[in-house]
């Protein structure tokens, strides 16, 4: 499609052309027809820096409400061309600027805010180009076909954690033990922290171990949503977002409740994202 | 479209240095201070970028604007001609300069640019300027393309590489435009007066002095290209205004009411194509007699040829004429009056000499001879520089002064004639003219300016006189540098001496012609013509459109050919090497088998070639070297590389067998 510009230049060739009916230049002629020429080579010339572009979207990593959601895109150039100033936006942002070189690839990580917990669907992906001249615009509009989980937003001036006063074996057992009392070795679960890898034993043997110790192991808290204070229910989502970093950064065991769920009380990277997409996920009542 | 496109530095530069070329051209005929200021600008625009300046404020651009605007009008007393609009175009883009930084007011720059460079084909239209313009072109059209990415980075070889692509895949497009674009003949409104300021020519009237001062130009007037031999030099009298009415010092046009005089022409017919230089004038020049008219021009009763419109554009048409002639068998009375019109007084000695003759002579011819004889004998001069005449200027010049240009002598025998009661009449042309080997036409030029006499006679109507050659025969049989003596008053082209120099010229005049006729002189009619040799049927409009539309359509699928076909990956130049060394190995039977490794092929060939196998085994060394070795790395120095593969093609090379 013309830009702008390209318009601009339709206008300023018409007049050119007119001069030179009227004056009869026959030099006119050929200038303005050169460069009329040289508009629609551009043409040619943007289709092509767009043309044969493989997108593909990466799902991208969940967010908590009110950062973005970050799109990574990978083009794909299989075509042995350059393609230069290729812009990519979601929705009617402003655009990113990416090259591809010649059979290769180019990445670019688009953000798009989110606002409330849940699927975040990720908008329509607008490629476009307008190089070489920006007479023209190429465009192709896609959909990415994948969402962003978006955890509630934390609260923002967080209650500190419940301790001990839940239900069942709660945190009374706290004290007994210490944080470096050694309880044995487990293995290596995606979260745990570095300092706890238990280098010599996972050296020895097959796979990674961390230590175990039973501050952690006994030290537990119960979440719960029905014991969260809060004025409706998207304000206590946020608070028990807040205390489920809080805990999972604190190395503390925790479990959550929410109507219908019951998540048992445990400290991974794995249990955290379940715990967060939980309460992400939470129907309305 | 978007705040991230925003133009760099290069981009400015590049705008600059495009704007720059393109209003080089106008500086020659802007005013001093235009030409100044629109250099302080750019510089001034440039200082900004260097030095991080902020951009000047409104209020201090508006009233140099007003100035500027203020001192256009004060140079050119208007702001609509042709130089004064172009002088304010290039005024206002240098102070638009000033306050552009977004991408928006570069484009606007840079089409205002493209604009400009269109105005310059106002002021010339040569070879020169056209290759020249192209320069600006380049730069403005890299520059479109340096903003159209964003932050202004694009490398500089980038940009050209882009531009001159743009531009070169564009010149099919622009052929296929410039020869079946319906052409419209303009003018579509009236162009502004000073627009034709620059031609010169033939004047409808001839005061002593116009010719001569017309010969000190050596401006092409036309050009004639034959068809068959080029006439005797004497021969080519090209027909001009033909001038009857006589006031006592000059000679004008008449009124134009009468029949015209029958042509009987005698022996073949002479067919020639002119390509008439614009003169802004209706007359157009033929061959004396013209007697096959160029379609749509008129004749008039002394068969001088008209075009409808005064010629502004280089005109091509054919003609034919009869070099031998009877012309006007007979001669109405309001004809003989025109004929023998004379002012009342002045002249009494050439009145006396005249009559003395008519009762002497009493035939015309004998008449005519005595004034010939006249010229021929007493002492006149042929030169371009006769002295000031008095009020009675025929008196002056045949009894005291004796010097004068062709003008003069044509002036004073045809009032001689008119005095002894024989009619005649001026014709201002031009005679002669040079052969330009190269092409095999014709040039004339203004230096060619000539006037001649026509007299009446009852026997043989109108007979052609040039009393000029009576006094410098060599004007009519070699042309005007001949003819002078002093002769360097003439363009220098028009001079027999620097004789490389005039070879030189009509070489670049040739190429010049072809220039005139087939570029610059592409019309609707030739455009026609065009398109009725392609289709061999007679072509109209539809017929045009229609093979416009289909070859641009053909155009943009061949470029589309080629630009979306895939890029082969380049042939790594060791491997190309290899391929060499394999190929010869071939010749000598050694065929490498599908798959089969250097070392194989080398194990082999060394065998049947014993006396080349430390060669071969140092070429497969190199290769698998290059190819495969620590070389092929990436942050390995390119100077070895390049050394290695250096001794490997000299390896090859001289591998013979």
């Amino acid at each position: 499609m013309p830009s702008r510009a390209g318009w601009g230049l339709a206008i300023v060739l018409f007049a050119m052309l007119t001069g030179a009916i009227n004056y009869t230049l026959s030099l006119g002629f050929i200038l303005t027809f050169l460069l009329a020429g040289m508009a629609l080579v551009s043409l040619l010339h943007t289709w092509r820096n767009l043309a044969w572009l493989q997108v593909e979207a990466a799902p991208p990593p969940a967010v908590f409400a009110g950062q973005d959601a970050i799109l990574q895109i990978t083009l794909t150039e299989d075509r042995g061309r350059d393609r230069l100033a290729i812009a990519a936006g979601i929705g009617g942002q402003e655009p990113l600027f990416v090259d591809v070189p010649a059979n290769g690839t180019g990445t670019l990580a688009i953000g798009s805010p989110t606002l409330k917990r849940g699927w975040h669907a990720i908008g329509t992906l607008t490629l476009s180009t307008g190089f070489p001249g920006g007479l023209f615009r190429a465009w192709s509009k896609l959909e990415p076909g994948v969402r962003c989980l978006v955890y509630p937003r934390p609260a923002s001036s967080s209650l500190p954690l419940p301790q001990g006063n839940m239900p069942g074996r709660g945190g009374s057992l706290s004290s007994q033990v210490g944080d470096e009392d050694f309880a044995g070795l487990r293995l290596y679960q995606r979260g745990d922290s570095p300092r706890r890898i238990d280098w010599k034993a996972s050296s020895r043997e097959q796979g990674m171990y961390s230590r175990e110790f039973h501050a952690e192991s006994q030290q537990q808290v119960w979440l719960d949503l029905a014991q969260t204070p809060g004025s409706d229910l998207e304000q206590r989502l946020s608070q028990l977002t807040s205390w489920i970093m809080q805990a999972h950064d604190a190395d503390q065991r925790y479990g959550l409740r929410l109507p219908g769920t019951h998540i048992a009380p445990a400290h991974s990277q794995a249990h955290y994202e379940a715990c967060l997409r939980a309460l992400a996920l939470l129907e309305a009542e | 479209m978007s705040l991230a496109i925003k133009p760099g530095k290069a981009d400015l530069h590049w705008l600059l240095g495009a704007m720059l070329l393109a209003m080089a051209l106008h500086f020659s005929h802007f005013p001093l201070w235009t030409s100044a200021l629109i250099v302080l600008f750019m510089a001034w625009r440039l200082l900004l970028q260097w030095r991080q300046w902020a951009m000047p404020r409104l209020w201090l651009l508006l009233p140099i604007t007003l100035l500027g605007v203020a001192g256009i009008y004060l140079q050119y007393r208007t702001l609509f001609g042709r130089d004064a609009s172009v002088a304010l175009l290039a005024l206002m883009l240098s102070l638009k300069l000033m306050e552009s930084s977004t991408r928006r007011d570069y484009v606007i720059l840079i089409f205002a640019g493209y604009f400009l460079t269109v105005t310059a084909f106002l002021f010339d239209q040569s070879l020169w300027v056209g290759g020249y313009l192209l320069l600006p072109v380049f730069g403005l059209t890299a520059c479109l393309v340096g903003i159209s990415y964003p932050h202004g980075v694009l490398s500089n070889r980038l940009r050209s590489r882009l531009s001159l692509t743009l531009l070169l895949q564009a010149a099919p497009l622009m052929l296929m435009l410039f020869l079946l674009f319906p052409r419209i003949p303009g003018p579509l409104w009236g162009v502004p007066q000073d627009a034709y300021r620059a031609m010169s020519g033939l004047n409808d009237h001839m005061q002593p002095g116009d010719i001569s001062e017309l010969s000190l130009s050596g401006a092409v007037a036309f050009r004639v290209q034959f068809q068959g031999e080029i006439p005797a030099q004497r021969q080519l009298y090209w027909r001009g205004p033909v001038l009857w009415q006589f006031d006592g010092r000059g000679w004008h046009m008449a009124g134009n009411d009468h029949a015209v005089e029958k042509l009987e022409g005698l022996g073949e017919a002479v067919s020639y194509t002119m390509t008439l230089e614009p003169h802004n004038r209706r007359w157009l020049l033929m061959l004396d007699v013209p007697h096959i008219l160029p379609a749509g021009t008129f004749l008039t009763s002394e068969r001088q040829v008209l075009a409808p419109m005064p010629v502004r554009t280089r005109m091509r048409y054919n003609g034919s004429s009869h070099t031998q002639y009877h012309l006007a068998a007979g001669l109405g009375s309001r004809e003989l009056a025109r004929a023998l019109q004379l002012p009342p007084g002045g002249n009494p000695r050439s009145r006396a000499l005249a009559m003395a003759w008519q009762r002497e002579l009493q035939t015309p011819e004998r008449i005519i001879n005595a004034a010939l004889t006249m010229f021929r004998s007493q002492g006149f001069f042929y030169t371009l520089t006769p002295p000031q005449l008095g009020d009675d200027a025929i008196d002056d010049f045949l009894f005291s002064s004796k010097r004068g240009f062709c003008e003069h002598y044509a002036s004073s025998f045809a009032y001689l004639m008119r005095a002894a009661g024989i009619p005649a009449r001026i014709v201002t042309g031009y005679q002669g003219g040079e052969t330009n080997p190269v092409g095999q036409y014709l040039i004339v030029r203004q230096s060619d300016a000539h006037a001649w006499v026509e007299v009446w006679l009852a026997s043989r109507g109108w007979v052609r006189l040039d009393p000029t050659a009576a006094v410098a025969p060599s004007r009519v049989d070699s042309g005007i540098n001949t003819a002078l003596t002093d002769n360097t008053l003439l363009p220098i082209l028009a001079r027999q001496d620097h004789a490389w120099l005039r070879k030189l010229y009509l070489n670049w005049d040739a190429v010049n012609n072809g220039w005139n006729q087939w570029v610059l002189g592409y019309n609707q009619q030739r455009q026609l013509e065009l398109l009725s040799r392609i289709t061999g049927t007679t072509a109209n409009w539809q017929q045009l459109m229609l093979w416009l539309t289909g070859s641009l359509l053909l155009m943009a699928l061949l470029l589309c050919a080629l630009l979306f076909r895939r890029k082969r990956m380049p042939i790594d130049p060791a491997q190309a090497l290899y391929l060499r060394y394999l190929a010869k190995l071939s010749r000598r039977g050694i065929q490498a088998g599908a798959g089969e490794g250097p070392l194989s092929i080398q194990q082999r060939a060394g065998k049947l070639l014993p006396q080349h196998e430390a060669e071969i085994a140092r070429i497969t060394r190199l290769y698998l070297a290059l190819r495969y070795g620590p070389h092929a790395e990436p942050h390995a120095e390119p100077h070895a590389e390049r050394k290695t593969m250096a001794e490997l093609r000299s390896l090859i090379e001289r591998l013979d067998c």
